[in-house]
């Protein structure tokens, strides 16, 4: 369990990540390496260059704007889970990042980071949907903010172009009420459902290839999650109604 | 990178693991390889302070920072470190093998929770596997550890993200 | 003997070199040394077309790509450990494949290279054209034998033994009520957080070889390493370092690696090391715990169990390299603690595409009292009466000991439960349990279970006091974590009237003791513990014959106490123990050290030749304890859970253990011991399981996906202990390293299916597997 042969970069800005990302052939953005590394140690990535974006000065702070809180490319979501300004402004991100792994996990993993993994059952991208939130994306071709709601394209795709770099989250203030439960096997784990309430708005992981907007009263309609060791199709449909019911009991 | 206060070189090869780097180059071999894939926590070092998985960075990523393994905890015959001296107390430890990985995650909780609460404790051991223990020991030696508490390490952590500023 | 140290929570002393990281496991040696990975099979079932390795080796950095076809031996089966006369057709792998593979992980070729990295790369390089092969991966299908794991094994059945005791199908006929159950046990993994590992290093000038292995049985990979290399055994060193845990699968031996590092360490002239993944620890290790019971019982109006039939089959994977030691003890412990007259269980060991079997914590047992436990919840069922009361009126009672089952042991004996009180262990465990919290879907679990411990043959020690005054000892039986050197050192140090922390043990290193067995059957205690105890014995007896002289005094008249030897009631005239070291063994020279005092001019020379006939030199001695028999051990859990009806999490409110093994040498270890079985047993009752799919392909094959509970998955757990002690050995102990786990499948069974009121016939549980269980009974 040895991560394959790679060339190694360390760019030293965002402008320099863009330009190497946008030239190599079959190049990886690593951030906090918390979902990369495991599979570069499976052997399950294979990436001709790795492009370490950790270097990067002045790309780790957290800030409110419209009327939300900004999080950038390498906040690390230990960071997140101890500002104040989240905590005032979002808490609902603070509440959903505590459920993310655990606390050593969390000191090197970023939220960007995350929420471009685009992992389904990851509780971030169902966060970043249901506030409405958006991501800004950055090459050499310029920057875009493209919407939570067109951001997740699939299980572990986004539709930041192969150029792009995540450099920024931005989360709008949760309204009230809002709540984020999962169903998982330990604690830490990633969720086999889980739901996001934010006022009105729902939005569930862990039930289909992305996170998905649901309706509170029929929340499992049009789903086909798929099966796995410790849920089958119909328990996630089952448990997204349960926690659905919980999330807005509250 | 510095290294237990020591001024290191980091290797050439990039794709060597801070673990493999700890163990194998340097050898400092308390750092313990359980899973390398971040879920057993048996490599957990600071870095700068917080707790991380050492098998989920590269050597060459830990260039420019402070990494404290094990054996930068207690001076070599000198006293044990509290949490270390908890352990012992508590007989939170039975093969030894996970037990680096514990105490340095507790090191990290005591920072962030001095005086932890009976979830915090649990919480913050939650990132860690034990095959041996069942953990009732090592809960009762992070609550003893906080009784023992002069951590050297409470107020250099966390690191907080310049909020705003 | 005193007591001051047996009995006594004494702090560790293993723990301050692994707590400032400087313990010393197999991985942590180095030297410089080449690192190995293996090529494994990808299929659970293929013929082996050809192995082309050529891009492999011709790759910078790697040293040697070895296949079957480069090996001395790599057409010789490796050794089935434990032949049985019903193990008509037993068979072992070879280390490495080359015409067949039988499950996934097998290994086929074995790359050595500058370090594991590059080992890694050309692994990827060696290029295998497998023919696949229908695969047989449950033990049911195995049975079916549409198709064969082995072509000359017909039907896949390895082993069949069939037993009985009295007349089950008279006692059956006869009783006024009878019912039949079909149980089912999934295979489970021990997961040591250490994986396996082994370095070894030839030293070509003195011919000798030297080995560090994360084994549970040091003394058995040397005689196996000298046989093979023919090699005498003294030129052979095995050495297992500290070991991050075993949980048993540490004591097969020889898996391919532990003869492939040794090998190529010879062929190279460098240490070689190859330290296994946590991936292929999934596939590579042995594996146990999957069986098929089908159960008939009779019984009264009251409860009472009259006519047992049990007819499992046990899942041995594809080679029986350990013999038919899991299914033996699984029919040997069914019946537990309970008084059943008459009982047959007959076994079919089946060969199935799956990695092989051998012990893991618990050994046969926890499936055996799952099975039993099971049966008694459904009589009491069946009868609407408590199933505490049922449980009750089938215990053996306390003045029936030693009691004999009538069944075959694994050590060839019949299983004869040296002593015990099963009915306080049950009315303590009812007691602590206390009354049923509040709520609802919150169930009670119970189960009650006798452990086979501290099998023979043998362990030895040896006993020596410096003429520091310091004393260390040795054996050869590794630690994996159990605290050995603490409470060997109790009771050494007990013996020798010295501080424990003046005792230094020495364990699983054949250059300080060759010989012996291993650990595991829960028999370090019983077996080395007694070695310790008569080698501490015959060094105490030793200083009062040197001492008696010195002292002039009477050698009945001495006892050791506070580091020397004393006239009893007068405790000014005595002699430290050192000195009696220094006095053990006449000098020619007085180099230093109070050796003056033992030249042939010394101040006090005695009548004679300096060595008396049939006297040795040295305050030293080496022992052996060989057991006449097992020591049963035995305990009762009981616990309080809740279910939640809608998502099927599981919540246990209280747990609690009353355990006895005998007299306890140290009762922090021995909370140690169960809180760590119990933990282990809560992951495999409820998070664990090996998720084999019809392709005999893991597909949990990591930490991510095989849920070990981490500390928030895992209760507090109230323990109390009762005594019986053993009559079979001085110290009066019974082994406690299995117990925790043992019961915990049976306990957890019963609570969820008192909670829930849906049946429970398997193992492990889920909250997956609870919902579908409540969508069948919609």
């Amino acid at each position: 369990m040895k991560p394959p042969p790679f060339t190694y970069h360390a760019p030293g800005s965002v402008d320099e990540a863009c330009t190497l990302l946008g030239t190599l052939e079959d190049a990886k953005v690593l951030a906090g390496g918390q979902s990369l590394i495991p599979l570069l140690n499976f052997r399950l990535a294979r990436p001709q260059h790795l492009i370490d974006i950790n270097r990067i000065a002045g790309l780790d702070r957290i800030y409110e704007r419209d009327g939300g809180v900004a999080v950038q490319g390498l906040v690390r979501q230990a960071m997140v889970e101890d500002s104040d300004v989240v905590a005032r402004v979002c808490p609902l991100l603070t509440d959903a990042i505590r459920l993310v792994a655990h606390r050593v996990i969390r000191n090197r993993g970023t939220v960007c980071g995350n929420v471009a993994h685009a992992d389904p059952a990851s509780e971030l991208p169902a966060v970043l949907l249901a506030l409405g939130g958006s991501v800004v994306a950055k090459s050499v071709r310029g920057e875009r903010v493209i919407e939570a709601g067109a951001l997740f394209a699939g299980v572990f795709e986004t539709t930041l172009a192969p150029d792009e770099i995540l450099v920024e989250a931005w989360f709008p203030s949760s309204s009230k009420p809002y709540a984020v439960i999962e169903e998982s096997r330990r604690h830490g784990d990633f969720a086999l459902a889980g739901v996001v309430r934010a006022g009105d708005q729902l939005a569930l992981f862990g039930v289909a290839p992305t996170p998905v907007l649901a309706d509170r009263l029929d929340p499992a309609r049009g789903l086909e999650p798929s099966g796995d060791l410790e849920a089958s199709p119909d328990f996630r449909l089952h448990l997204v109604r349960v926690l659905t019911a919980q999330a807005f009991a509250a | 990178m510095k290294v237990n206060g020591v001024e290191r070189a980091a290797p050439d090869e990039t794709r060597l693991l801070l673990s493999d780097h700890l163990r194998h180059e340097l050898g400092l071999t308390g750092t313990h390889v359980g899973c390398e894939h971040g879920v057993c926590g048996c490599c957990t070092v600071l870095l700068d302070g917080a707790p991380v998985r050492s098998c989920l960075m590269l050597a060459v990523q830990a260039e420019g920072h402070e990494v404290t393994t094990i054996e930068g905890l207690a001076r070599d015959g000198g006293a044990l470190h509290p949490v270390q001296q908890a352990f012992h107390e508590c007989h939170a430890l039975q093969c030894g093998f996970c037990t680096p990985g514990f105490v340095m995650s507790v090191v990290g909780l005591l920072a962030q929770h001095p005086r932890p609460t009976e979830q915090e404790v649990e919480e913050g051991i939650s990132g860690n596997l034990c095959r041996c223990t069942g953990y009732a020991s090592i809960r009762r030696a992070v609550t003893r550890a906080a009784e023992l508490n002069s951590s050297p390490l409470v107020g250099k952590y966390p690191p907080k993200a310049g909020d705003g500023a | 003997m005193t007591t001051r140290w047996f009995g006594s929570p004494v702090q560790r002393v293993e723990d301050d070199r692994l707590l400032r990281g400087k313990g010393r496991f197999t991985d942590d040696f180095d030297e410089g040394a080449l690192e190995c990975c293996f090529v494994r099979s990808p299929y659970a079932h293929a013929r082996i077309k050809s192995i082309d390795a050529t891009a492999a080796r011709a790759m910078p950095g790697v040293v040697a790509v070895y296949t079957a076809a480069e090996l001395p031996f790599g057409g010789v089966d490796l050794p089935l450990l434990i032949p049985h006369p019903n193990l008509t057709h037993g068979r072992t792998q070879r280390c490495l494949a080359a015409e067949r593979v039988r499950y996934a992980g097998e290994a086929v070729a074995f790359v050595v290279a500058e370090s594991r990295y590059l080992a890694e790369d050309a692994a990827e390089l060696v290029d295998v054209d497998y023919d696949p092969l229908p695969v047989v991966i449950t033990p049911e299908a195995a049975l079916a034998a549409e198709h064969l794991v082995h072509d000359d094994v017909p039907g896949n059945v390895a082993a069949e033994m069939l037993q009985e005791v009295g007349d089950v199908e008279k006692a059956l006929r006869a009783a006024p009520h009878s019912k039949r159950l079909k149980l089912r046990y999934e295979r489970a993994a021990a997961s040591p957080m250490e994986g396996r590992a082994v370095w070894a290093r030839w030293s070509a000038g003195d011919r000798k070889l030297m080995v560090y292995d994360s084994t549970q049985s040091p003394t058995s990979i040397r005689g196996g390493l000298a046989v093979l290399f023919g090699l005498p055994e003294s030129n052979v060193e095995v050495i297992a370092p500290d070991v991050g845990g075993g949980f048993g699968p540490k004591i097969m031996l020889f898996y391919p690696d532990e003869l492939l590092v040794p090998y190529a360490a010879m062929q190279h002239g460098r240490p070689v090391k190859w330290t296994e993944d946590r991936q292929e620890h999934f596939t590579a290790v042995n594996q146990e715990r999957g069986q098929v019971h089908e159960v008939e019982v009779g019984f009264d109006g009251d409860g009472r169990v009259l006519a047992l039939s049990d007819d499992f089959i046990h899942d041995g994977g594809a080679y029986t390299p350990y013999g038919i030691i899991l299914p033996i003890i699984s029919a040997a412990q069914l019946p537990g603690p309970y008084r059943i007259p008459n009982y047959r269980v007959r076994f079919r060991d089946m060969y199935t595409n799956a990695t092989p079997t051998s012990p893991y914590r618990g050994a046969g047992r926890p499936h055996a009292c799952f099975v039993m436990e099971r049966t008694l919840d459904a009589i009491a069922a069946d009868l609407h009466l408590d199933r505490i009361e049922v449980r009750r009126r089938n215990l053996i009672q306390a003045g029936e000991f030693p009691y004999d089952v009538g069944v075959a042991w694994q050590d060839g004996n019949t299983v004869i439960y040296d002593s015990g009180d099963y009915p306080t262990l049950l009315d303590k465990a009812i007691a602590k349990l206390g009354p049923k919290p509040p709520g609802d879907n919150v169930g009670m679990g119970i189960g009650i279970y006798v452990e086979g411990t501290g099998v023979g043959p043998y362990e030895g020690a040896h006993v020596q006091v410096l003429v520091s005054g310091k004393v260390v000892a040795a054996t050869g039986i590794p630690s994996q974590g159990q605290s050995h050197a603490t409470v060997w050192a109790q009771v050494v140090a007990d013996e020798l009237g010295v501080d424990v922390g003046d005792v230094e043990v020495t364990s699983g290193d054949t250059r300080r003791f060759p010989w012996g067995v291993g650990t595991f059957a829960s028999r370090g205690a019983v077996t080395a513990g007694n070695a310790m105890h008569v080698a501490a014995r015959m060094v105490a007896d030793k200083a009062k014959h040197i001492a008696a002289d010195h002292l002039e005094a009477a050698v009945e008249d001495l006892e050791l106490s506070g580091g020397a030897v004393r006239v009893k009631g007068s405790p000014d005239r005595g002699i430290p123990l050192g000195a009696v070291a220094v006095l053990s063994n006449p000098v020619r020279y007085a180099f230093g050290g109070g050796t003056e005092a033992a030249t042939q001019f010394a101040a006090q020379p005695r009548e004679g030749p300096p060595l008396r006939d049939g006297e040795q030199p040295g305050l030293e001695a080496t022992g052996y304890y060989s057991p006449p028999g097992s020591t049963w051990a035995s305990g009762c859990h009981a616990a309080y859970v809740r279910v939640d009806p809608k998502t099927f999490r599981l919540e246990i409110l209280k747990y609690v253990v009353v355990h006895d093994c005998g007299r306890v040498i140290n009762p922090l270890v021995l909370q140690g011991q169960i809180e760590g079985g119990v933990a282990q047993g809560i992951g495999g009752a409820f998070y664990e399981r090996l998720a084999y799919d019809g392709d005999g392909q893991l597909r949990n094959a990591s930490f991510m996906e095989f849920l070990m509970p981490y500390a928030t998955e895992i209760p507090s757990i109230e323990i109390d202990h009762i005594e019986t002690p053993s009559p079979l050995n001085p110290l009066g102990v019974k082994g406690a390293g299995e117990a925790g786990v043992i019961p915990v499948g049976a306990v957890l069974a019963s609570a969820i299916e008192d909670a829930t009121g849906m049946k429970i016939t398997e193992m492990p549980l889920s909250p997956l597997k609870l919902y579908e269980l409540s969508m069948l009974k919609k």
